[in-house]
């Protein structure tokens, strides 16, 4: 707990200062804004920007979950609800969580965190904002004028033969790509070019490596998914047959394509998250972090065998067993190298300092999401009881969980572990430590009968269910309206900390990580002067000593 | 991703390297912006090759699947043709690369002329290209629901080597367009005389770029035309 003891670190009798001119206002003008370069704004606009996408698919969200409070048609049409879910998935997916953590915090800590100036192509950095914003607006388009109903994963032929002008929605994608590429291909660059002299591969921050880990699956995969939706947008538009059945095509090589790139998806969207925890777990438990280089490696470790995964989302696709027993091993694996990552968390944890606050409730609400949802998806990567739950909201839940659970818990944490820095101000820490309460409980409420009526049957994605499920549902909606309260909670104080938060100082939390170590918010230029890292990112005492209680 | 782009960046710091208008401000020599420029194009050339994967896996399925329509269909492609055009693409790799020889050198020139000699080629090679799509267009040789070529009526999947040939053909197209644009920028620059033997990577990126599209066909080649 946060008690002061003996031995604590005493609150700094200097008052914290505020760095007058920074990067937020070193220029000024909308126009400033919109041809930065620089990649603390690009990031605060990727802020901005994923904030509004995630209120967006969180609508969607809300009217899904009323829709289902009843088994008959509540509020809206079956049409309506096909559109909803799908435009939810969409928009989480591609719009929200693909861009969040690597676009936000990826921007505006990798460099601070190498010691840079910038990343290393800042024209390409600004231009991948741009595309993001265009290939958002072309999705919204779509979205308003010809909808989607065929689901996030634009199965064919369904998303080939519906009668919905789905080209939009799938030019969006594709252009939404070129944003991650671009972004994916900047750090890993920037980690091998702009490394201050002193920070050697294994003296980089883990956020560093799993953000390095994430850009590498960026590169590679995300070029499938824009030549899957380009074949898709053509067959609908062209007729040209190759996913089409009718025309001898194959409609499971178009599973096969999705799947090479929106398995890996998921560790493009989750490793960013272990990364951000990474760094908060030594912050929070004033512990060096336990077992640095085998979490280093395990983030690489998922990369590669994320590629090699994809096909336990199709077991019941007409794959040989053999094929799926394989896919099933390597599946496995992943949990071994998330395990990993867990057991030094705990390590960390262990005899730890600890320092109660927001963001390390969302460490807690972390481990148990993805704990538990790794564990149910072992259970889903083996083949026999995958054939009872596929397709079912035991899914649903399970990716919840895992990749939804674990992205918005580290995306919720970094906000509150990086604002002091971002913006040079405090937010309320009771407030939040309440906020971040409801936000585990709501995911929980949510989710956890959804595990319940998947498991007994329920199937995803239907517009009406049995009566037996009703109870469930209900349940789901008031968790996920508890959910909802406490994003909302959230904004209200984070607006008011900007507005009239106590001033941050340069290092509140007193952490080891480099990113601190320039004023609050930082200068347009990162450094003030050349810095020397003579000590890792994480190391908060020497061997034999106690951790050290912290006061803020 | 060129340096000059770059350099446009650091408002106030341009001056902080004795005034190399090539130096980027986040850079601390030539040295590691070049590494950084090279390491990025190489990164973007496997996201290509990644793009393209999935389209010669679209092929193997379906040359597994219609063994014998593609086989009868390959046929039908004017081998003639086909290996002109990569005779056309080759010289033509080997012509930019002598262009990147020559800026090293010093000869912005001759790497002028070069680079000519290779946009050139790349007409040279849309044109033929073309003139093989209109023979598909008159047989009646299309992709999916177009495809209306009697010769090939006894082959069920046929038209799936359309469609193959027609999406792997013109995304390379596509390309061909997309490295000539960047050849006559690099052309451009060239006659400009922005290049010399100490900042030439604006050359060799284009340079490699097309080097991958020649690739690319060097594949495409024997898969449809010779197999």
């Amino acid at each position: 707990m946060s008690q002061p003891v003996a031995s604590a670190i005493p609150a700094p009798t200097a008052a914290p200062v505020y760095q007058e001119i920074n990067y937020l206002n070193a220029d000024r003008g909308v126009a400033s804004w919109l041809k930065t370069l620089d990649h603390k704004r690009i990031g605060v606009m990727y802020f901005a920007s994923v904030l509004m996408t995630f209120l967006l698919g969180g609508i969607f969200a809300m009217i899904v979950r009323f829709e289902l409070t009843t088994p008959e048609p509540t509020f809206i049409g079956a049409n309506t609800y096909n559109r909803m879910f799908t435009l939810h998935g969409m928009v989480m997916v591609f719009l929200f969580m693909i861009p969040a953590i690597p676009g936000v915090f990826g921007n505006f800590c990798l460099p601070l965190m190498l010691g840079a100036k910038d990343v290393a192509f800042p024209r390409l950095n600004l231009m991948s904002l741009y595309v993001y914003w265009i290939g958002s607006a072309i999705v919204l388009t779509g979205v308003i004028t010809g909808g989607a109903d065929s689901g996030w994963t634009f199965y064919a032929p369904y998303s080939t033969s519906t009668p919905m002008t789905l080209f939009p929605v799938l030019l969006g994608v594709f252009v939404l790509g070129f944003s991650s590429i671009l972004t994916g291909l900047n750090f890993i660059v920037t980690v091998h070019t702009l490394r201050a002299p002193g920070i050697t591969w294994m003296k980089m921050p883990l956020f560093v490596w799993a953000i390095y880990a994430t850009s590498i699956i960026q590169v590679l995969a995300t070029p499938v998914i824009g030549l899957t939706t380009l074949l898709v947008g053509i067959e609908k538009v062209g007729g040209f047959g190759f996913f089409d059945p009718g025309r001898g095509g194959d409609p499971v090589l178009m599973q096969h394509l999705f799947w090479f790139y929106s398995h890996p998806a998921v560790y493009i969207m989750v490793l960013p998250a272990m990364g951000v925890m990474s760094e908060i777990v030594a912050a929070f438990a004033r512990k060096n972090i336990f077992g640095y280089k085998m979490i280093a490696y395990s983030s690489l470790g998922i990369a590669f065998v994320g590629f090699f995964a994809w096909g336990h989302h199709m077991f019941v696709s007409g794959q040989s067993s053999f094929d799926g027993g394989g896919f099933a091993v390597i599946s496995m694996l992943v949990g071994v190298f998330t395990a990993i990552k867990v057991f030094n968390w705990v390590g960390t944890l262990y005899r730890g300092a600890i320092l109660v606050t927001a963001p390390f409730i969302y460490l807690c609400g972390f481990l148990f999401f993805i704990v538990f949802g790794g564990m149910t998806g072992i259970a889903l990567a083996t083949i026999s009881p995958d054939v009872h739950w596929h397709d079912t909201y035991f899914v649903v839940a399970h990716f919840h969980f895992i990749m939804v659970g674990a992205v918005i818990m580290a995306f919720l944490a970094a906000i509150h572990y990086w604002f002091p820095k971002m913006f040079g101000k405090t937010y309320n820490e009771g407030w939040a430590m309440v906020a971040a309460a409801f936000i585990v409980l709501g995911f929980n409420a949510t989710f956890i009968p959804q595990f319940l009526a998947g498991n007994a049957g329920m199937p995803r994605r239907y517009y009406m269910y049995p009566e037996r499920f009703t109870g469930l549902n209900v349940a789901s909606t008031m968790g996920s309206t508890l959910l909802a309260f406490g994003f909302v909670m959230i904004l209200i104080y984070l607006i008011f900390a900007l507005l009239r938060g106590r001033i941050a100082g340069e290092n509140p939390w007193h952490s080891k990580g480099y990113e601190w170590r320039t004023s609050s918010p930082p200068i347009k230029e990162n450094f003030a002067e050349t810095l020397e890292y003579p000590e890792e990112p994480h190391t908060y005492r020497e061997p034999g000593e106690e951790p050290e209680h912290v006061i803020i | 991703m060129s340096s000059s782009d770059a350099s446009a960046h650091g408002g106030g710091h341009g001056d902080a390297h004795g005034g190399n208008p090539h130096l980027a401000h986040h850079f601390d020599s030539m040295a590691t912006q070049n590494h950084a420029s090279r390491l990025g194009m190489w990164l973007f050339l496997g996201t290509e090759v990644l793009l393209f994967a999935g389209l010669f896996l679209g092929y193997s399925v379906y040359r597994h699947f219609y063994h014998e329509a593609f086989r009868a269909a390959s046929h039908h492609l004017s081998l003639t043709l086909g290996t002109i055009n990569t005779v056309v693409l080759i010289t033509s790799s080997f012509t930019v690369a002598m262009a990147y020889y020559s800026v090293k050198k010093g000869n912005s020139k001759a790497a002028a002329g070069l680079l000519t000699f290779t946009i050139l080629c790349a007409v040279a090679f849309l044109c033929i290209k073309g003139v093989e799509y209109n023979e598909k267009f008159q047989e009646g040789a299309l992709p999916g629901k177009w495809f209306h070529f009697h010769e090939m009526q006894g082959y069920p999947g046929a038209n799936m080597f359309y469609t193959v040939y027609f999406l792997t053909t013109g995304l390379h197209a596509f390309h061909v367009i997309v490295g000539m644009a960047v050849l006559i920028w690099v052309l451009r620059r060239t006659i400009r005389g922005d290049f010399d033997k100490n900042y030439y990577i604006p050359v060799e990126l284009g340079g490699l770029y097309w080097h991958l599209v020649d690739l690319v066909w060097i594949f495409l080649f024997p898969l449809l035309y010779l197999i």
